[in-house]
């Protein structure tokens, strides 16, 4: 047992990853001497050397066309893409090329590959460092998206992703990557299509991934101290969605509180309440709640604790839900 | 016009010692030195000869598929003969190619059934061959998005140390995208054993070279670390013997290396464009001078290598290609709508297990769908 950061968990994750298989590389900006801008490749290079872990050119898009290129020659690309915002170049080469290659040699090339993406606010930074791009990805068809909240997740779905045969859009919370918490090593792979339940309650469930698993878990230690207790769904997958166990979660509770990063519009939230109305429209207690940001560019970090959900804006839709 | 034909070698595109760029003429062609080392045999011209025709031939008739309504689309070739039959030609059987989508020549060249690639065409399916199988890629229709695939690839190969030498097909009009950049950058810098081939036909859609390209294509790659010539691309034995040479040199560890074929597209981008929209009879009339096949049974004439019997005897098995051809599209079978689902993952998750499962029992009639016929209309006979 040891006591890890996300960092070091998603550290630790592609070094067992590259010391189990060959034919796993690591590359991106920074990646080899400097270790990444977040030190997730810290001493990866030195371990095992330029041809497995190395720097590119400053160029996303063929970034994410040499980890199909290499795919297609056998090996299990972990590419790495600096920030959010910086993941937009290579998109026309994830969305048109990666996630349809699989289709367009009638499934002759499995795309095997991992797209690293740190992502999401609350780090003091401009806004292409602070932006949750998760719905771009998840609206294109042939990709998966998964996203840790917790060190023990990073490495168990990192670990997963890399194994899975097909292209796997990794987003790491990056304002989580310094959260701790005791970790027994080496986890097993995570599902890639199973969302957890990291708290147990019944008057509401909040529905949450990556960066804001934490923030509605202080929110039900909260409502606790209330009376108040809310069961929190850990999403992991993105896409596709485990609309099961959100389901069973609602169908008990009765009332639902999606939080996420994203701006509220056409974000996460909107399909998990559509989905949810389409479900259980005879079992819902009151509308599903949103809590997310507004829709505006990421804003100046003076005012990002106004836009990202927190435990107030949570338990305010919380008690919406109840007074309906 | 004249100045598009013109295959000079631009100023600094190639270092003075490369031994390749000494292989050709201030015409872009072979000197009659580096022709007598490249030692293309008669047979191999004839060869040579023999493919471009069979590939011509199998062009008019996905033409003619296209206008009897057989194809949704076709991008004719004609005019690329020399350049798609040459540089395929030159790859030994364990190189890659990359190809883009007018690259249509190339993949008969590797053994693709042609037949079976117009089903794309047809709108059957996405795709038509196993790439392994071939090693040939897809055919990938966002401009220029293939050439960094192929880095990839190339890169890939170094890294395992393979012999093996990698070709990316693009028109003119990639090298404008940032990913045809990219991918030359990344080429320079990993040394990758890549072969970039330009197929410069002077047309993308309708933008003519000069609105498309400041400078030369060529003496771009300099800027990116390495070589880049100019080669005649009506000429099929110096694309063969040029390819070869740059193939072979990164077989050996010597890196990427770019050729650009100067060639000329004789038919419309695609058949939903209009040349005559922006270009004329005149444009094209010099070009239609410098015929590929001709050019190549010139050649051969002059080496005392071809006669009636041999060209009547290609003329005949193109004919039979061409009936072939369209034979397969014909009698391709159109696959259960349902097989749409079936490649989008290599492991399904079951959510799009169940969305298929759904999607085939609305096509039954008690599922309500109120479409009579939920296929797509049944081929011709």
């Amino acid at each position: 047992m040891a006591t890890l950061t996300m960092g070091k968990a998603l550290n630790l994750g592609l070094n067992d990853a590259l010391a189990r298989d060959r034919r796993v590389i690591v590359f991106g900006e920074d990646v080899g001497r400097l270790g990444g801008v977040f030190r997730v490749t810290d001493g990866l290079r030195d371990e095992f050397g330029e041809g497995r872990v190395f720097d590119t050119p400053l160029a996303e898009a063929t970034i994410a066309a040499l980890a199909l290129g290499l795919a297609i020659k056998g090996f299990r690309p972990v590419a790495e893409m600096q920030f959010d915002a910086f993941s937009y170049p290579s998109f026309q080469q994830v969305t048109s090329n990666i996630a349809k290659y699989h289709t367009r040699t009638l499934g002759a090339c499995p795309m095997q590959l991992v797209i690293r993406i740190p992502y999401g606010g609350n780090i003091g930074a401009i806004e292409q460092h602070s932006e949750s791009p998760e719905t771009y990805y998840v609206h294109t068809a042939g990709l998966k998206v998964v996203t840790p909240a917790t060190p023990a997740d990073a490495y168990a779905l990192l670990t997963a992703a890399i194994q899975d045969p097909d292209p796997v859009i990794f987003l790491e919370p990056k304002a989580r990557y310094w959260m701790r918490q005791e970790v027994d090593l080496p986890l097993p792979p995570a599902a890639l299509d199973r969302a957890r339940i990291a708290r147990e309650g019944h008057d509401a469930t909040l529905i949450a991934y990556g960066p804001t698993v934490q923030t509605a878990l202080a929110a039900a230690e909260a409502a606790e101290g209330e009376g108040i207790s809310l069961e929190v769904v850990d999403l992991r997958s993105l896409s596709p969605l485990d609309l099961e166990t959100i389901s069973d979660s609602v169908h008990k509770t009765r009332r639902a509180v999606v939080v996420h990063e994203a701006p509220v519009f056409m974000g996460l939230g909107a399909e998990i309440a559509a989905r949810l109305m389409h479900d259980l429209f005879d079992t819902l207690a009151a509308p599903v709640e949103r809590v997310g940001n507004a829709t505006i560019p990421y804003p100046p970090s003076r005012f990002e604790k106004l836009f990202v959900p927190d435990v107030d804006r949570v338990l305010e839709a919380v008690d919406r839900t109840r007074a309906y | 016009m004249a100045d598009a034909m013109n295959a000079r070698q631009p100023e600094g595109s190639v270092p003075q010692d490369d031994p390749i760029a000494a292989m050709l003429t201030a015409d872009g062609v072979l000197t009659p030195a580096a022709e007598r080392e490249a030692a293309v045999s008669d047979d191999r011209l004839r060869e040579l000869y023999r493919l471009m025709v069979i590939c011509r031939r199998l062009d008019s008739e996905g033409l003619n598929l296209q206008r009897q309504g057989e194809l949704g689309l076709w991008g004719p070739y004609t005019g690329h003969e020399a350049a798609q039959v040459g540089a395929a030609l030159a790859m030994d059987s364990t190189d890659w190619i990359f190809p883009y989508y007018r690259d249509f020549a190339m993949a008969v060249c590797r053994g693709i059934d042609p037949g079976a690639i117009l089903t794309i065409f047809r709108g059957l399916a996405h795709g038509a061959w196993d790439p392994y199988e071939y090693r040939f890629g897809p055919f990938i229709i966002p401009v220029g998005t293939q050439v960094p695939h192929a880095v990839g690839f190339a890169i890939g190969c170094k890294l395992d140390a393979d012999p093996i030498a990698v070709l990316v097909g693009f028109g003119e009009g990639a090298t404008s995208t940032g990913d045809w950049h990219e991918a030359m950058n990344f080429a320079g810098v990993f040394k990758a054993p890549i072969v970039f081939l330009c197929e410069n036909n002077q047309w993308a859609i309708s933008v003519p070279m000069r609105d498309q390209v400041a400078g030369s294509i060529a003496a771009r790659a300099a800027g990116y670390g390495f070589p880049g010539v100019r080669v005649d691309g009506s000429d099929v034995l110096s694309v063969h013997a040029i390819v070869r040479a740059a193939a072979e040199r990164a077989r050996r560890g010597g890196g990427p290396y770019l050729v650009e074929l100067l060639t000329y597209r004789l038919g419309p981008h695609t058949t939903s464009d209009d040349p005559t929209r922006y270009r004329t009879e005149a444009d094209t009339e010099p070009w239609r001078q410098r015929d590929p096949i001709a050019h190549c049974a010139n050649r051969l004439k002059a080496r005392g290598a071809f006669d009636a019997a041999f060209e009547q005897a290609v003329g005949s098995e193109a004919e039979a290609r061409a009936v072939q051809m369209r034979q397969t599209l014909l009698n391709a079978a159109v696959p259960h709508p349902a097989t749409v689902f079936d490649a989008v993952f290599a492991n399904p998750p079951a959510s799009l297990v169940r969305e298929r499962d759904e999607f085939i029992a609305a096509l039954e009639p008690e599922g309500g769908r109120s479409a009579a016929n939920p296929l797509p209309p049944e081929g011709g006979d």
